[in-house]
This record gives structure tokens, sequence and C-alpha cells, in this order.
């Protein structure tokens, strides 16, 4: 069905006329020098963080055996060849520091080794070139997937022809996107649901007109060929999430740190990985997220004269009618809260040739995909005007850098920016929530679920859960009452800038729920919601309408039922 | 990082009560302090006879009028007004204030935020969102992000008279409770540090509730047992009333939980304790406010906590007789006669 309200046909001129410009463009040509101070500056840290004689080999020690480990029991196809000869010559040359007592150099020097390592695994490849051609395939291909659609199977469900813009509609802040990117760097942190999103995500900042972004892109995405071309083309850096040591992560760290030093925007998942319940994030990973904390208070030491670009963060919520890996995250969420303590990340593409499948179906069946942006903040979570100043909640101007100052200077203080770093998730996460837009088919299923776990109420979630779909039925004329009442409550919250919503979800009750009805999951085999004969509400599949009512979670609505 | 090469400004208080002026006289033994006071009377007297409520002030310190001078002229300042002044002086202050300030903090007492039309006694139903800290109110009306408080047994009179106290600051950022450090400690005063700021905060505010009732008990005659058990058992509706809004339980059972209300229960120092102390012995609670020449905040804080216990749907004994007593005309008597007869006998159930 055609999207409702009004879809912005307007495209936006690039920002910067040519790529030669880019910050990304500028980072990946000096390539090798920047990977060196990647280095150096991990190794400074690193040393720091171990400065006793025993420290730093423990800390090799360490890394060695989770690293062994994991080739041992979670290996990837898109591991290096070399990863177990690797990890073998490191644990030798430690074998040969035992009992010295003069060893620090050594371990320095294995520690350098290691980083390097890393460093170079971390670092994207962006090459213009083929950057421009994938964003020419990503055009181009989606367009005849399109078409291709339109002409054969799927003619007559389509009455109007589609363009990629009429499918994703693009709303928010763009304007002060734009300025903003131009007068400083942006750091995107948008809502995670899908392995779609980092393409789309691509694809919004083509269209936006904005140079491209780097951003940390789960190594396993890189096992998918089709991803993997995309992802280098892109700006993409690798983030192994298998890799929990201390020494990778802080090198994760210095490599983001140091970008957004070089005024790269760049993006971060903040949530770290997808939402496995369905649930708009509420705890972000703050991890990268403090890099740019870290970095803008680099950036304002190194500027005494306050020419320092300065960092924006800008969060955005992407909003589906349907997410394909849903069953098998609403497993995961369900299993690791059901007390098991161990679950393994599992591909759901395993092929480029599930993926393309996945795509074809994405955007040849009907439904939209709307992609908000939000308020551009400076990290203090101070909403920035068009010009990049922040003002507080008075509409008075503030200096960011007053932030980082102590006795009127600069100063480097840990724990204050791990404070500040915290509160900037709260500040991101109810940001999210504001901007977020409610679809008609994530409010049915929310309304749905609640009302059948009502009629259970003894029963715990996990009994509930596992009721047979057949008893599970709720008179359409109830449904319908409560889903006024909730749907009414949504428009209170709109008007109090605490939601926003999709323009479908205004009009004739009817229509409404029977679009969202429609449109829940809709790809799914077993649909979350359906009508009965007798024109009721049904389901076929609980996990999943569980899975899409969670996208409503925190936004007080139980009491409404 | 805190350097020491800073020590050129000045440190600013803000409120020349009792409380107010005590720390100043503590801040001054290293530091220069400007002492904020809303009534010219006052300033000028400080200036001229350097002297506020009966209490000698050091001579590093200099009284002012001027909220604006007090904020540029300061990085650090110690806000130390009544609950009920709190959020309208942050609103005065807040235009002066830039995010490199600090805020430390010294009442103890609660901001309510109710809708416009509504008073404490018409709202049906008050909830956390409702109820503010001062920390709270100081990041609700300013930018200023390194907030702090003082809280511990800290009779102002007890430290005016320069005898041996503690106090906590509490805090999110180390770098806070480092300059409180800094600053306050010194032969006779102690300082310990806390990083758990809302649970601080709400031991101070709610120990109000049981040194009221404490100087009830007193009032009444009644001996070192009847205490006992009133400090035991506050102490387990204070940290029941602290969970409910966000608090943890290690700060009560610190200098600023337990401490300070062992302080507070036991001394005819104390402004809350003279409340329930005058109660007992007959008064109105109209006649005691009236003579009084500080605020006693527990009272305020009772009627909050109040309100709280009953949208929270939970119990909480002596706030709820003690509110009876203060707006209800029930005698202390009939409170206590109450409280004993209270079907609740399961002793520690927080840990």
């Amino acid at each position: 069905m055609k999207p409702k309200g009004k879809s912005k046909t307007k495209s936006y001129k690039p920002i910067l006329p040519g790529t030669k410009d880019w910050p990304v463009v500028l980072l990946s040509k000096n390539r090798k020098e920047f990977i060196e101070r990647v280095v150096e500056e991990s190794l400074n840290r690193i040393k720091e963080a171990n400065p006793g004689t025993q420290e730093l080999r423990e800390e090799l020690e360490t890394t060695l055996h989770r690293e062994k480990l994991r080739i041992k029991q979670n290996p990837w196809r898109v591991d290096p060849p070399d990863e177990y000869k690797f990890w073998n010559e490191v644990k030798n040359d430690l074998l040969d520091l035992a009992g010295l007592s003069e060893s620090r150099k050594k371990e320095e020097e294995i520690l350098r080794r290691i980083i390097s390592r890393y460093a170079h695994e971390i670092a994207g490849n962006f090459k213009k070139s083929r950057y421009k051609l994938t964003r020419e395939i990503v055009k181009f291909g989606f367009a005849r997937l399109l078409n291709a659609t339109r002409v054969k199977r799927f003619g007559a469900f389509f009455r109007n022809q589609y363009t990629l813009r009429d499918k994703i509609q693009i709303t928010g802040k763009i304007k002060q996107l734009r300025k903003l990117a131009k007068q400083g760097t942006v750091v995107m942190v948008p809502t995670h649901f899908s392995n779609l999103d980092s393409v789309l995500i691509g694809w919004i900042i083509h269209v936006l007109g904005l140079p491209a972004f780097i951003y940390g892109a789960g190594l396993n995405l890189f096992n998918i060929k089709i991803f993997a071309y995309f992802m280098n083309s892109l700006g993409a850096y690798k983030v192994d999430r298998r890799k929990k040591n201390f020494i990778y992560i802080e090198t994760l760290k210095v490599y983001s740190n140091l970008a957004l030093q070089e005024g790269t925007h760049s993006l971060f998942f903040p949530g770290g990985t997808r939402s496995r319940s369905g649930e708009i994030e509420s705890h972000l990973k703050l991890g990268l997220l403090s890099t740019a904390m870290e970095a803008q208070r680099s950036i304002f030491m190194n500027h005494p004269n306050n020419d320092g670009k300065k960092i924006f963060v800008v969060p955005v919520t992407i909003n589906y009618n349907f997410v394909l890996e849903a069953p098998a995250l609403i497993h995961e969420h369900l299993e690791k809260l059901g007390g098991e303590k161990y679950y393994v990340e599992n591909d759901e593409y395993s092929s480029s040739y599930k993926m393309l499948k996945f795509l074809f179906k994405f955007f040849t069946k009907g439904s939209d995909i709307s992609v908000s942006i939000g308020r551009g903040m400076d990290l203090l979570g101070n909403y920035v005007d068009n010009s990049g100043r922040s003002i507080d909640k008075q509409g008075r101007f503030i200096d960011t850098r007053d932030y980082f100052t102590s006795n009127g200077q600069v100063t480097v203080d840990k724990q204050r920016e791990d404070e500040y770093t915290r509160r900037l998730g709260q500040i991101v996460v109810k940001e999210f929530h504001r901007i977020n837009r409610v679809f008609s088919s994530h409010l049915v299923a929310y309304v749905a679920f609640e009302m059948l776990r009502r009629q259970y109420p003894k029963l715990d979630l996990y009994d509930f859960l596992r009721l047979p779909e057949e008893d599970l039925f709720i008179k359409y004329e109830d449904f319908k009452d409560c889903f006024g009442k909730v749907r009414r409550q949504i428009f209170k919250l709109k008007k109090n800038k605490l939601v926003n919503t999709a323009p479908h979800l205004k009009g004739n009750i009817d229509d409404v729920i029977k679009l969202g009805v429609e449109n829940v999951g809709m790809y799914h085999s077993k649909r979350p919601l359906l009508y009965n004969k007798a024109g009721d509400i049904v389901t076929k599949d609980l996990n999943i309408l569980y899975y899409y009512h969670n996208r409503m979670n925190g936004y007080d609505l139980d009491n409404q039922f | 990082m805190t350097s020491t090469t800073n020590s050129k400004k000045p440190i600013g208080v803000i409120g020349a009560g009792s409380f107010g002026s005590a720390i100043a006289n503590i801040l001054a033994e290293k530091n220069e302090v400007l002492l904020y006071a809303r009534d010219s009377a006052t300033v000028k007297k400080i200036a001229e006879e350097k002297e506020n409520r009966g209490h000698k002030l050091h001579t590093n310190i200099t009284a002012t009028g001027d909220l604006s001078y007090l904020a540029s002229s300061c990085d650090i300042i110690f806000p130390i007004v009544p609950s009920s002044a709190f959020r309208s002086m942050m609103q005065q202050l807040s235009p002066y204030l830039h995010p490199y300030h600090i805020l430390i903090h010294g009442t103890k007492g609660l901001d309510i935020s109710i809708p416009e039309g509504e008073s404490l006694d018409s709202i049906t139903s008050l909830n956390r969102e409702n109820i503010k800290t001062m920390s709270e109110v100081i990041m609700d009306e300013s930018v200023v992000l390194r907030v702090g408080c003082l809280a511990g047994p800290n009779l102002a009179k007890e430290m005016a008279a320069q005898q041996p106290a503690a106090t906590v600051v509490a805090s999110h950022y180390r770098e806070v409770i480092k300059e409180g450090e800094r600053l306050l400690r010194n032969d006779r005063f102690q300082v310990y540090g806390n990083n758990d700021l809302i649970g601080i905060e709400l031991a101070g505010v709610l120990k109000n509730i049981i040194a009221i009732a404490s100087g009830a008990l007193s009032g009444l005659g009644l001996g070192e047992n009847a205490k006992g058990l009133l400090i035991s058992r506050g102490m387990v509706e204070m940290i029941h009333l602290g969970k409910i809004m966000g608090g943890d339980v290690h700060a009560f059972l610190g200098v600023a939980g337990i401490g300070d209300l062992v302080a507070t229960c036991n001394s005819t120092l104390s402004r809350n304790y003279t409340v329930g102390y005058r109660l007992a012995k007959g008064e109105t609670l109209q006649d005691i406010i009236e003579t009084m020449e500080e605020v006693a905040e527990g009272v305020n804080t009772v009627r909050i906590a109040k309100k709280l216990v009953e949208a929270e749907k939970t119990r909480a004994p002596i706030t709820e007789a003690l509110y009876e007593v203060l707006f209800e005309n029930l005698t202390v008597d009939k409170a206590l006669q109450m409280l004993m007869r209270y079907p609740y006998n399961v002793d520690i159930d927080f840990i």
C-alpha cells in the first residue's frame, strides 16, 4: 500500500561538491600514517594502564588465552588464515620471557605487534571510486528490484510506481543535519533492529547529500560477500564483538577517537547489537560514545583558541513494519531472559543468496520504512541551533568547552567523562523515544499482546508464550475500544512531544487497525496478527507478536488497559 | 584532576543561616569566602561586625548581596538555603552559571513541582517525578552538572563551637568529592566521600521526620528504650522511603544516614527535634512555626513523604502518625499508642 502522508521528494545537493574533500577520503589517503598513529596512541594508553612489572605480562597472557579460546570455539569465515600462527608465535614469545625479570621492553614489543594487527584489521579501506560505484549499484539495483516486481508477479499489488524515496520516508531535522555536517563533526546514533540498517543508513546519508560516514560494522557482516562489498566501500571499519580483551577494545576506541578528531563523520549503533527484544534501546553501550567524549575534550585541549571543530550527536530512529530477523532475535532474547547464560550470535544471513532474497522481499512487499532524524545535540545532550551553538533549557547559549574545564583550564578527568557519557546515553535514549514514529503495525501488536496477556494473569511470561495459538483471540469490538484508547494516549504523548507518529495513524480507526494488522510482520511465515472468519483478531505466533509489541515499551501505555 | 593553583578564587556560600554561616567559617580557614545573604541588613551587619546570628565570622569572609558577582568570582559554590526557597534562588542564580561551576549544596529538604492550580493538599497523588532533591533542582534550573551535597551529623551550633564533626560529600563526580574534601577538611572536621548522591540526599532529608518523632518522645518524658525503638524502626522506614525514591540502602547505613539520625534524634539543638518536643508539650504547629527563627525542614518532608507513601500504596507508620499529629490534630499520646499497636513486627526486611 502506498505510504500515506507527505513523502518528501526534495533532493539534496551534496554539501561538499567533490569527494576529494570528504573527511573519510582524506583519512583513507593517509591510511598508513593514520594506522601508525592509532598504534602509537593505543600503545601508550595500554602501557599507562599497566604500569607495574607484572601487569603488562598478565594483560598479554589474558589476551592470548582469550584469543586462543575464540579461535577454537567460535571461528568465522572472515578470520585471516594466519590467525592461529600469529597467536602461537605470541605464545612462544611469552614463554621465552618466563622467568626473565627485565622483560618490559620485550613485552611492549609483543604488545605493539598485537595492536598493529588489530589496528590493521579494524581500519576501513575507503576507496572513493568504489564508493561511487557502490552508490550507483545501490540506486540502480534497488530501482530494478522495484521495477521487476511491478512488471511481474506483484504487478497487481502496486497501483502506483514506486521509487525508493516513496518507500523510505525521511523526516525530522534534515536541514540542520546538513548544516551541522558542514560546521563540525557529526556522530549519528541510530536505533538498530535489522541487519539492513547499515545499508539503509548508508543510502540515507547519500540521499541527504552528506559525505560518507565511517561506521563500525560487525565483523560477522563481512562474512557475507555482498555486505562486505558495500561495507568496504562505504567507509566501514570492522568491529569484532568476539574480541572482548582490553587491548582490542582500547585499540578500537583509539581508532574511533582519532578519526573523530580528524573530523570524520561517524556512525555508531549505540545499542551495540540489534535490539533482540524488539524494544527501543534503553541501555546504550557507552564505549564508542565515550570515544566521542574524549575526542571532543582533546579537540578543546589542542585548540586553545577555540578554533577546533565541535562534535554533534544526532539520534536517528528507523521504523519498519517488519524485521526479517525477528523470530531469531526474539528467540535469543527469550533464551537469555529465561536464564540461559550464553548465547551464540548466529548469522541469519549466512549467504549472499539469502540476503538478496531478503532484500527482494523487502522492497517488493508494500511496507514503508521511516527514518527520523533527531535534533542535533552537543556531547552533554544540550540541543544545538543550526549554527552549532549549544543552548540550555532556558534558551541561553553555553560553551561546551566549559564542561571540560576545571580552574579555567581544560583538564583530563576520565571519571568525569565516564559520568558525562553515561548521562549522554540516557539523553539519547529519551530522544529515541521522542522521535520514534509510531506505526499502526506496532500499535496493533502492542494492544493485541497486552489484551491477550491480561486474559492469563496467573501465567508467567514463558508459560503464556507457550499457550496454543488456537486458544487466543480477541473480539474485534473489544480490540477496537482498547486500540482507540491507546491511540488517544499516543496522540496525547505526541502533543507533549514525547513521541512522534506516522501520518497513517490518524484517520478512521477500522482502517488504521486494518493497515496495522496487514503490515505487522508481514513476511513471516506465521503472521503475528490476522483476522479470523468472524472478523476477530487472532495470532499465529505469540513470540513474534511479543517482539513487535515490545517496540511500544517505555511509554507507560500499560495503564491504559 | 584538581590542581593546587586555584586557591586564588574565593569560594561562594549562598545563604547566611546558621548552617551556611558554619560552613562559611570552615571554608574560610583555607580560602577567601564570599557569603551571599538575601537580606541587605544581614549583608551590612556581617560587613560591619563580622558576626551573624550571634556567631563570629572568620575574617576571610566577605558578605555580598549580588548573585552575579558571586557566580563570576567563584568556581565553587555552596548553596545552603531552605528547600522552600531553593528553586527560586537557583532561578535567580542560573543566568550567571556556567558548566565549569561546581555546586555543593547543604540543604536537607525536598522540592515539589506540581501542576499549576494544584497544591500539596489538593493533588490526589504525588509521584517521584513531582519530587526533586536539591541536586535535581540544581540540574533542572541550570547548566551545572558537577553537583554534590553535604550531609551528616552537622549540628550548626556544635560546629560553630568548633566541636569535632564529620560530613559526607556526595557526588557522581570524584572531582567534586575531592574539591569538597580539600576545602572542608581540617583537624576537627572529617570529610567522607560517597558517590550515591541521591541516596545521601535522601538520608539527610528523611532523618528529619524521625527527628521530629524523637523530639516528641522526649516531650512525653519517655526514656531510652523508646528512643532505641524509634531510631531503629525509623531507620527501616527511611530505607523503605529512600528505596522508593531511588536511593541505595548503603547510603543510609553511613555517616549521613545512621550517623546523622542518631545525632539529630538526641539533640535538643536540632530544629526538627524541637518541633516534636514542643508538640508533645501541647503547643500547636502554628505556634511553633511562628516562633521559630529558622525553618524545620522535617515538617514539609512529612507532608511530601505521606503523599508519596499513599501514591505508592505502601505504609510508613511513623510518617503517617506524625502527619496526623502535625496536620490533623491527633495528640502525640494517641499517635504513640497507635504506633505501639501497629501490627507489623518484622525487624529487618531490606537487606
